[in-house]
């Protein structure tokens, strides 16, 4: 059963009252009417709080833990997946993951965030929060992708790049400002998808893509909210306002053109049917490959570099 | 002792309304008092301690440029408010008011004219604009620096001072770094030098774009640079910070800058360095 957030105790509460009623059920009562009116009514509740999330509840979706991570994508949409380790500097970062895949017939290189999805793993994969090595080890797999003509997809899901002693001591913002520029220069199909959060440097050295897909329940910001809270606000506890109005959600992305496309979520979220999340995420990444497979080298870097030189510009 | 020490003692138990702004300067980094006069002869500098003090570009280009020389460029134009922003005061209302302190238009400049005699353009970030902060205005000027660079046939020079992005901008803040750093690479196609000059304080996402971009990377002396806030690091790993953490000198050691330069050293080490990096074609 999946874990339920805060706005989501109606159905919680509901969920259980079911649960209960299917375990009584072997008192020869005939109760099956009486679930499927309850489920049909969870059903609806939890499709109304999704249709109207506000743009912190959206938050906590893309943060939820039992939504799927970077190898859980791997897994559901590659095929012959060979990771690739290493910045050949210093160290390999388990925050960052990159490798050689397939997806159908279409060779490329797969790269993103990974978060963990457990304790250990957690540790293990330092929430996702990449180091220089992480970012210098996907410099290091973009260029090679570029020599043999390899596609590049990234799935993006930190909540920063790392803020330690150490990490600026061996250059966090160098490493970012190089990854991005190993973006923005290749002459291969990039397409980044947002798959849970989009925060600030640490996403945006995977992201500056030819394409921009975003889950319909991802964030993206400059900022996390509590960040931007607590310094305009000048308290934590302002994070949803701070959210509203920095207009993180898929919606505000694509209409501010930072984002080309949103990749529908199944009702509730990613976390609750991991399996078509997974889907959807396949499809779209498909048919933008499909799309790109046609241009010329210069035509996509001189495409991308047209796209980020308008954003924020004046209309006309 | 000086007499210049001995009236700085007395001058200490004055209190501070008594003291005339336009005679004395208190130093921020030791509070010793210093003539102004003589802080701004040693261009914003303390004599007693060799604090760099931030300042913006209209104490810059006469310090910078030859004289008469420097030709302020127009700032292009951007959208204001573009998310129609409102934290615990409207965007549009903090942009009024910085603009009435600093009689700047947003928060980068960009200035042509001649360095120790070498022509260059100059993006100039003052920190007194929103902390230098990077929305989609500084974008566009860094992008049209750049832009008058390469029709000149020169470097693009920056002087970075940022806390980082413009959180009022949101999204669209964060997208002036890859915006930023495509001018770069043009720049670079067109064989011209891209040289950093990283002054107090350079951090978050202009850290993370184009201030470590540079073909050359200079900083003043204690300049706090890095990528994030040390608050902020402090509360992550629970650990207190080493001396000098994050300053000029720590990055210098650490292999992220080329060399930290004396205030009053710069215009001459960057006539050299423009000298030097300029296509040989043209030299002949
Ligand atoms: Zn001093």
């Amino acid at each position: 059963m999946v874990s339920f957030l805060d706005f989501e105790k109606q159905v919680a509460t509901l969920d259980e009252r079911i649960h209960e009623l299917r375990a009584s059920a072997s008192d020869g009562v005939d109760i099956q009417s009486e679930i499927d009116k309850l489920e049909a009514k969870s059903a609806k509740m939890l499709s109304d709080i999704y249709r109207k999330l506000t743009p912190w509840q959206k938050t906590q979706v893309a943060r939820h833990p039992e939504r799927p991570h970077f190898k859980d994508y791997v897994a559901g949409i590659f095929e012959d997946f060979v990771p690739l380790a290493g910045d050949r500097a210093f160290a390999d970062d388990h925050a960052i993951i990159g490798g050689l895949a397939r997806l159908g017939t279409r060779k490329l290189l797969v790269i993103g965030h990974e978060k963990g999805d457990d304790t250990a793993s957690r540790i293990k994969h330092n929430f996702g929060m990449g180091k220089p090595e992480g970012y210098r080890k996907a410099i290091r797999l973009m260029e090679l992708a570029d020599r043999f003509g390899l596609p590049v997809v990234s799935l993006v899901d930190t909540s920063g790049a790392f803020p330690g002693i150490q990490a600026e001591e061996r250059g966090q913002a160098e490493a970012i400002a190089r990854s991005t520029q190993a973006c923005l220069e290749l002459k291969v199909p990039m397409i980044a998808a947002i798959v849970g959060e989009g925060g600030s440097g640490g996403a945006i050295a995977l992201a500056a893509a030819n394409r921009v897909l975003m889950f319909e329940h991802a964030v993206y910001s400059v900022i996390s909210p509590e960040g931007c809270a607590s310094i305009l606000w000048r308290t934590a506890e302002k994070a949803a306002d701070a959210a509203t109005a920095m207009q993180v959600t898929a919606d505000d992305l694509k209409r501010l053109g930072v984002v080309d496309r949103i990749v529908p979520e199944p009702i509730g979220g990613a976390h609750r049917v991991r399996s078509v999340a997974i889907a959807a995420l396949k499809k779209a990444l498909g048919e933008e490959l499909n799309d790109l497979a046609g241009k010329t080298p210069d035509a996509l870097r001189t495409e991308r570099e047209e796209k980020y030189l308008a954003m924020g510009q004046l209309a006309g | 002792m000086s007499w210049i020490h001995r009236v700085r003692n007395a001058i200490s138990s004055i209190a501070k309304r008594e003291t005339p702004d336009n005679l004395w300067h208190k130093c921020k980094a030791c509070n010793q008092m210093v003539f102004c006069k003589e802080w701004e002869e040693n261009l914003f500098v303390c004599p007693k301690c060799d604090h760099h003090d931030r300042i913006g570009a209209d104490k810059r280009i006469p310090m910078l440029f030859d004289p008469g020389s420097a030709e302020i460029l127009p700032s292009p134009r951007a959208p204001e408010d573009p998310l129609k922003f409102k934290d615990t005061k409207k965007y549009v209302d903090r942009i009024k008011a910085a603009r009435n302190a600093t009689g700047e238009h947003d928060a980068l400049i960009n200035v042509r004219g001649t360095i120790a005699k070498h022509r260059a353009v100059v993006g100039i970030q003052d920190f007194a604009f929103m902390g230098g902060s990077m929305g989609v205005g500084v974008g566009e000027a860094f992008v049209s620096g750049v832009e008058a660079a390469i029709a000149d046939a020169c470097p693009y020079i920056i002087f970075t001072a940022a806390g980082g992005a413009r959180m009022q901008e949101g999204i669209l803040s964060l997208m002036q770094m890859p915006k930023a750093t495509v001018a770069i690479a043009r720049l670079r196609r067109a064989g011209l030098p891209y040289i950093v000059v990283l002054t107090d304080p350079t951090t978050g996402g202009v850290t993370a774009s184009y201030a470590m971009l540079g073909d050359v990377q200079l900083a003043e002396p204690g300049a706090l640079i890095g990528f994030a806030g040390q608050r902020v690091i402090e509360n992550t790993i629970r650990e207190k910070l080493p001396d000098g953490f994050q300053r000029a000198e720590y990055l210098l050691d650490h292999g992220m800058l080329d060399m930290v330069v004396e205030r009053k050293d710069l215009r001459q080490r960057l006539g050299l360095l423009i000298d030097y990096l300029t296509p040989q074609r043209e030299a002949a």
